[in-house]
């Protein structure tokens, strides 16, 4: 891979590409696409599947050396929900990561602060490596960070709506301060958004929708995994800044040269 | 009187003719715009609306896919009961139809729930009629319980119970009710409910709110299209949700479309049928679905097999999230005892691998499980 690796939790990765597994027209698709896209690491809704028979449809197609798997808890409403289903994703699909999502809020399924901060220091305290989906909150980002979290997912556009980096602001505070691993998750409807975010300093970005719903999955995600690594890239040859200050034809200081 | 403010704030006569008055500006309008609100789908379930119906499907399969991806989740319904204490002039189920009545016991809801389960659902819908009696909570409760242990989410179409009854068979694991008005005209629905407990207004009417106070995960609403102007019936349906959505803000939300369909009526030892006059149209139930759609971008749309298989095929790119197959409207209608009465005539009646293979022909992936049991600890 032509951009730097980067290391979530002793984990490294070469792709800064993550990747969900919801709304694709076939799982056959969807690992099409997932494999095109390069990913290294998939997210799972833990509702979606039958984790225990070991011939669940969804997860048959993600049985691939390189896809690790990132169950979420994506239905949960409470931390106490959240730290249940945690548990048996853990023991079902034998990974201690985790995505955790705690939306009590079924419409625009934006999540509970309070909750997932409370979800998360247990959920630390228990062994797991926990990733969660937040809002792109400075201080939540560092409250989760003290408590032991791997890696912050931030949003930038409410989930499912391609609008882009919407909370732009907030993230790049994030990004300034954060100790570990940004990843910005939910509402990158475009490759350019998804480059945008490279771009800003983000380690990685999670795409779902704009992937899975496209007319053509495949080409979707090799556009997104170039968009990328043409953002990252960018960003580790120090993108030139446009200029914030104008040069005056007629400098106030320009006396000081004077005499 | 209900002590509801929402329902209060509509007037159903000034409601119908604001719907019929509506121009095709205000149509426009409500296509134009991106966040649309009751005005809004007031006009786009006007007859104003019928000329703009193809841009009106195309907007709602993008919304609907962006929302819901390329997929469609399957459901089939279990009848445990046709016993009813209610009159209900459009039910073969009715109090007053001389049907026999029976009530599966736990050994014959077993059977039939191993049946459904060998079709590959994991998502299921208990039917009962109301028979505080016999089907009361100490029933529903046990067939939860059973229930349970073999799917992943449980629905229930049963009786308007009360709030700490709700939050009983909640805490056994039910996850969803679903609960028709049947029609929001308060006149109409005497008429059609002249006896039983059915026949109080309020006490439906309120049911949700229960629901709601209850903690229940999701709610099912509907109007029984066919017993009303199903335009006026339709946006008292959307303003209930409305209003539902913001009150209890943690609770999803899904409506469904039951068009009457005709039922046996068995009277002296003849068996004669029934219809209905106010039927809407095949054209008309597209138009209601774009309307959801457009209105409400997140809620989940559901179809029975009361329609027939050419407009499900057709349908279910237009804004449906969710479709039954293959379902029996009778208790023992899977294994137990397939002959007995139905509460409605199927339309649909191919198989859930019929279904499935349909599905996937429109490039949809079917999703059979899309909740965990884990996600309710007892």
């Amino acid at each position: 891979m032509i951009t730097q690796p980067f290391v979530i939790a002793g984990q490294s990765f070469s792709s800064r590409l993550f990747t969900g597994t919801g709304k694709f027209g076939s799982t056959q698709l969807m690992e099409e696409a997932l494999l095109a896209s390069g990913t290294e690491l998939v997210t799972v809704a833990l509702k979606r599947v039958d984790a225990y028979t070991h011939q669940d449809d969804t997860l048959v197609h993600l049985t691939h050396s390189r896809l690790r798997l990132l169950p979420n808890t994506s239905g949960v409403r409470t931390a106490r929900e959240a730290v249940f289903a945690a548990q048996m994703a853990r023991e079902a699909l034998e990974t201690n990561w985790l995505k955790l999502e705690i939306h009590p809020d079924p419409k625009y399924l934006l999540p509970d602060p309070i909750e997932t901060l409370n979800a998360a220091r247990e959920l630390v305290k228990l062994g797991f490596i926990v990733l969660p989906y937040i809002h792109a909150d400075p201080v939540l980002c560092k409250r989760l960070e003290e408590v032991g979290v791997a890696a912050v997912m931030p949003l930038g556009a409410p989930i499912g709506t391609n609008k882009g980096l919407r909370t732009i602001d907030f993230l790049k505070i994030i990004i300034e301060q954060s100790r570990v691993p940004v990843v910005i998750d939910a509402g990158l409807g475009a490759p350019s958004h998804a480059a945008a975010a490279m771009e800003l300093g983000a380690d990685a970005v999670l795409v779902n929708t704009a992937i899975a719903v496209s007319d053509d999955p495949v080409r979707m995600a090799t556009a997104f995994r170039m968009a990328v690594e043409a953002g990252r890239l960018a960003y580790e040859a120090r993108l030139a800044r446009p200029a914030t200050t104008a040069n005056a034809s007629s400098p106030l200081t320009a006396f000081l040269d004077e005499l | 009187m209900t002590s509801k403010p929402w329902f209060e704030a509509h007037d159903w006569t000034t409601v119908q003719r604001d719907i019929y008055a509506t121009t095709p500006r205000q149509v426009e309008q409500a296509l134009a715009t991106s966040r649309r609100t009751l005005d809004d789908f007031r006009a786009l379930i006007s007859p104003a609306a019928q000329p703009y119906l193809e841009p009106m499907a195309q907007l709602s399969h993008q919304l609907t896919q962006k929302r819901f991806g390329k997929t469609m989740q399957l459901y089939a319904p279990l009848y445990v009961s046709n016993e009813c204490q209610n009159i209900c002039t459009y039910c073969a189920f009715s109090l007053d139809n001389r049907i026999a009545r029976r009530t599966l016991t736990a050994e014959e809801l077993l059977r039939e729930a191993q049946a459904v389960r060998a079709l590959g659902y994991e998502h299921i819908l208990l039917v009962t009629g109301e028979a505080n009696q016999t089907v009361g909570v100490p029933y529903l409760k046990q067939a939860i319980r059973l229930l349970r242990r073999m799917f992943s989410h449980i629905s229930m179409e049963v009786q308007p119970l009360d709030q700490p009854e709700y939050e009983e068979l909640i805490s056994e694991g039910l996850n969803t009710v679903l609960v028709y008005q049947e029609t929001y005209n308060r006149s109409t629905y005497r008429n059609h409910h002249p006896k039983g407990k059915k026949s109080n207004f309020a006490y439906r009417l309120e049911t949700p709110d229960r629901l709601g106070q209850a903690g229940i995960h999701k709610i099912g609403l509907g109007a029984l299209l066919g017993l009303e102007d199903w335009r006026t019936d339709s946006f008292f349906t959307a303003a209930h949700l409305h209003y539902l959505e913001r009150t209890y803000w943690q609770t999803r939300y899904s409506v469904s479309f039951p068009r009457l369909r005709p039922i046996d009526l068995r009277q002296n030892g003849a068996i004669t049928s029934k219809s209905f006059e106010r039927c809407m149209s095949d054209r008309d139930l597209v138009q209601l679905i774009c309307a959801y759609r457009l209105f409400n971008e997140e809620v989940e749309l559901s179809l029975s097999t009361r329609e027939t298989p050419r407009f499900r095929d057709h349908v279910l790119r237009l804004g449906i999230t969710s479709l039954s197959a293959g379902s029996k409207t009778n208790p023992g209608g899977y294994v137990v005892e397939p002959q007995s009465l139905e509460q409605f005539t199927i339309s649909d009646e191919r198989s859930p691998a019929e279904i499935e293979a349909v599905i996937r022909q429109h490039g949809y992936e079917p999703v059979w499980k899309d909740w965990d049991k884990t996600f309710m600890p007892l």
